[in-house]
C-alpha cells in the first residue's frame, strides 16, 4: 500500500510546488488577523507585480501572539511579524532577531492600523451594560482571556485599569477596581479567539472583553439579531506593530519585499482594507470616511498610562507581578 | 478526534498486552462484576444470568457506545453536510484543505515506513535474543504511550529549535527541521513508533526461534530465514500495528502542534486545520475536515476487525 502511495504523494507536492511565486514571505501573525491579511496580501501582491514585474507570495501562520513570537524566536523562518503588542515583538528582538530600535523604523509607533476594546453584549444587553463600572457589579459574568498568554487580553486588562486609574485617580483603586473585575469573570481562555467562543457559542457570560475587530466580526458571522457592540467612553489605544525580521530577511534576501510589504499598509490602499476589516486606520482622510464605522471612544495610550509595554509586563504580568496578586485572592 | 484516537490507542495497548483474549472495550466493568457474583465452582458462562440482567448488561454497553461513540460521529457527519454536498466538496477542494491532506499523507507515509523497520528490528531484536538491558528497552519503546503528546513535540524544540541543543548548527547550514515537513515526521515518529514493535512483540516471542533455527540448520542465510520464515509468520501482526500506527500517524494533534509553525498551506495537518477552520468560524469546513479523519477512524476500525479475526484464526493453526 505504501509503495502505491509514496508517488502518488510525490506527485501532488510537485504538482504544488510547480506554481511558486518569484518571492515568498511569511508574515507570522496573531489569531484575528487572518481575514485582514488575506485581504492585504492580495492587495499587496498586485500591487507590487505592477510595480516590479515579480510575483509575490505571502504565506500566513497565525496564534497566540505570545506564543507566536516564541516560534519565531525558535526558529519560525517568518520574514515579517506582526503582532498584537510591542512586546512580543520586542522579545523576538531580545534575542537578536530583530533590530531594537525596529519600533522607530517605521512611522507611528510602527503601527500601521489601531484597534481598542469594546463590550459584546447579548441581544437587547439584559444586563444594561454601558461603561467600565459595570463590570464590577454583582451578578454580571464577564469574560476574558488569560492575560499570561493572550495578547489581547493584556490590552482588556489595562483598558480596565486606565479607565479605573483616571475616575479614581490611584494606583491602589485602580488594582481594587479590577480584581473585583477579575472576581466576575468565570474562565480564562487562553487567547482572545478562545473567548469568543466561550461566549458566543457556548453561551456562557454576560459581556465579553474583546477586540474591536473581533466584536466586529463576532457580529457578522452570528448576525446582528444576537450581539450588540457597546463601547464604553473611554477604552484603550491598542497598536499592533509589525517589524522586518532582519535575521531571516537578510538570510533569505527577501528585505526589499518585506519592507515594500510592511510600507503598503501606510499607502492609502492598505488603510482602506484595514478600515474595511474594521482596524482603525491611521490616516486621518480614510479615519474621515470610515468615522461611521467606529464608535466615538476617548483613548489613551499605553506610553501615557503605563509608560511603555516593558514596564507595564514587569509590573503587571511578569511572575508575581498585580495580576498574579489579585487572581490569586 | 481525540477521543477516536484515544480508543484505537487504548485497545492497542490492551491488544498488544493480551494479544488472544477478546476484550470488550465497552463494558468491561459490568461483566467483571457478573463473573464475581457467581460461585467460584460454578462453569464461567454468561448464559446462566436470568434473563433480564443479560438484558440490563447489553442495553447498558449499547447506550454507552450510542452517546460516546455514534452520536458523535453522527454530529461529525451532520456538521458537514449542514450546507449541502457541494459546499463539503468545495471545503475538501480549497487549496489549505488539500495542502493539509497532502502533507497528512506525506507525514504519515514517512512515518508508518520508518515505524515498519524499526517496529520490526526491535521486536525481533527482544523475542529472538538474550541480552542485559532487554527489559530497559522495552520500558524505553513505551515511552511515547506514558508521556503527554505535548512533551514529545516540545522534547524537539528544544534539541531542534535556533535556541535549542542543535539549533545554532542548523541554523548556520541553513537546515530547517523545526517548523518544517522533517521536525512534523519526527514529533509523529516519537509518538507512534510503539504500535509495530508493541504489536509484534508478544506474537514473536510466542513463535519462539524453533522455525528459525531449522531454517539455519538447512544452510538458510540470516535474509533468506527473515522473509521466508520469520516475515510470514508475522505477517498479521505487523498489518495489524501499521495500520494502527497509521491512525495514529493521521490523527496526532498534540505534538504535530507543537512543532508545525502554522503555517497556511504548508505545515498544517489535517488535524490542526479542523482546529483553525473551526475557530474561524468555518464550521462546514472544520467538520468537512473532521468527516475524513472519522472515515479513517472507522476504516481502521473496520479493518482491524479482520486483522484480529486472521490473527487469532493464525493462532489457532499454529495450534494444531
Amino acid at each position: 500500500m505504501i509503495r502505491r502511495i509514496l508517488p502518488l504523494v510525490a506527485g501532488l507536492l510537485w504538482a504544488s510546488s510547480a506554481f511558486a511565486a518569484d518571492v515568498s514571505l511569511l508574515n507570522v501573525s496573531y489569531d484575528p488577523t487572518r481575514e485582514l491579511y488575506v485581504d492585504f496580501n492580495k492587495a499587496f501582491a498586485a500591487a507590487y507585480q505592477k510595480e516590479t514585474g515579480k510575483s509575490v507570495e505571502i504565506k500566513q501562520s497565525h496564534g497566540g501572539s505570545g506564543s507566536q513570537a516564541r516560534a519565531v524566536i525558535d526558529g519560525l523562518q517568518a520574514d515579517v511579524v506582526t503582532l498584537a503588542l510591542a512586546y512580543d515583538i520586542d522579545a523576538v528582538a531580545g534575542k537578536g532577531l530583530v533590530a531594537t530600535d525596529w519600533q522607530k523604523r517605521l512611522p507611528l509607533n510602527a503601527s500601521p492600523y489601531t484597534s481598542t476594546i469594546v463590550f459584546l453584549v447579548r441581544k437587547g444587553n439584559p444586563k444594561g451594560i454601558k461603561d467600565w463600572d459595570d463590570l464590577i457589579k454583582s451578578g454580571v459574568s464577564v469574560i476574558t482571556p488569560n492575560p499570561k498568554t493572550s495578547g489581547g487580553a493584556r490590552w482588556n486588562y489595562l483598558a480596565a485599569w486606565g479607565y479605573a486609574l483616571k475616575k479614581y485617580g490611584s494606583a491602589d483603586k485602580a488594582k481594587k477596581f479590577v480584581a473585583d473585575l477579575y472576581q466576575n469573570v468565570p474562565v480564562l481562555d487562553t487567547g482572545a479567539r478562545g473567548s469568543t467562543v466561550t461566549f458566543v457559542e457556548r453561551g456562557v457570560g454576560d459581556v465579553l472583553l474583546a477586540w474591536e475587530n473581533e466584536a466586529f466580526l463576532a457580529q457578522r458571522e452570528f448576525g446582528k439579531d444576537k450581539f450588540e457592540i457597546v463601547a464604553p467612553p473611554q477604552s484603550i489605544l491598542a497598536e499592533p506593530p509589525v517589524a522586518v525580521v532582519d535575521a531571516v530577511a537578510d538570510k533569505k534576501g527577501t528585505r526589499a519585499v518585506a519592507e515594500a510589504y510592511l510600507k503598503y499598509w501606510y499607502t492609502r490602499e492598505g488603510q482602506e482594507i484595514a478600515a474595511r476589516n474594521s482596524y482603525r486606520p491611521r490616516d486621518p482622510e480614510i479615519a474621515r470616511e470610515y468615522e461611521k464605522s467606529f464608535a466615538k471612544v476617548e483613548l489613551f495610550t499605553i506610553d501615557d498610562v503605563f509608560g511603555g509595554w516593558t514596564k507595564a509586563q514587569k509590573e503587571h504580568f511578569a511572575e508575581g507581578g498585580i495580576f498574579d496578586q489579585i487572581y490569586k485572592n | 478526534m481525540s477521543m477516536q484516537s484515544g480508543l484505537v490507542s487504548s485497545t492497542s495497548q490492551l491488544r498488544a498486552y493480551a494479544p488472544t483474549t477478546d476484550v470488550s472495550v465497552a463494558a468491561p466493568a459490568p461483566l467483571l462484576e457478573v463473573a464475581r457474583a457467581q460461585p467460584v465452582t460454578a462453569p464461567r458462562n454468561l448464559r446462566t444470568e436470568p434473563g433480564p440482567i443479560r438484558f440490563i448488561i447489553i442495553a447498558l454497553a449499547i447506550i454507552f457506545l450510542s452517546v460516546f461513540v455514534v452520536l458523535p460521529l453522527v454530529v461529525v457527519f451532520a456538521s458537514a453536510f449542514s450546507k449541502g454536498i457541494m459546499a463539503y466538496f468545495a471545503a475538501l477542494a480549497e487549496p489549505e484543505a488539500m495542502a493539509a491532506i497532502k502533507l497528512t499523507l506525506l507525514i504519515a507515509a514517512i512515518s508508518v515506513t520508518l515505524n515498519l523497520v524499526f517496529g520490526v528490528i526491535a521486536a525481533w531484536a527482544i523475542s529472538k535474543f538474550e541480552f542485559t538491558g532487554k527489559t530497559f528497552l522495552i520500558t524505553l519503546i513505551d515511552l511515547p504511550f506514558s508521556v503527554s503528546p505535548v512533551i514529545s513535540g516540545l522534547v524537539f524544540v528544544l534539541l531542534f529549535g535556533a535556541q535549542g541543543f542543535f539549533g545554532t548548527w542548523l541554523q548556520a547550514h541553513n537546515v530547517h527541521i523545526l517548523f518544517a515537513v522533517p521536525g512534523i515526521a519526527l514529533a509523529t515518529i516519537f509518538v507512534t513508533f510503539p504500535f509495530v514493535a508493541r504489536a509484534l512483540i508478544p506474537l514473536m516471542q510466542e513463535q519462539g526461534t524453533q522455525e528459525e533455527e531449522a531454517a539455519i540448520s538447512l544452510g538458510a542465510s540470516g535474509l533468506q530465514t527473515f522473509f521466508r520464515v520469520t516475515l510470514p509468520n508475522i505477517k498479521w501482526g505487523l498489518l495489524y500495528g501499521v495500520l494502527l500506527c497509521n491512525a495514529r500517524a493521521m490523527g496526532e494533534f498534540g505534538a504535530v502542534s507543537v512543532v508545525s509553525g502554522h503555517i497556511r498551506g504548508e505545515t498544517n495537518t489535517m488535524p490542526l486545520l479542523v482546529e483553525i477552520l473551526y475557530n474561524e468560524y468555518q464550521f462546514v469546513a472544520s467538520f468537512a475536515i473532521a468527516s475524513l479523519l472519522a472515515m479513517l477512524a472507522l476504516i481502521t476500525l473496520v479493518v482491524k476487525t479482520i486483522l484480529e479475526r486472521r490473527l487469532d484464526e493464525a493462532e489457532v493453526s499454529d495450534g494444531d
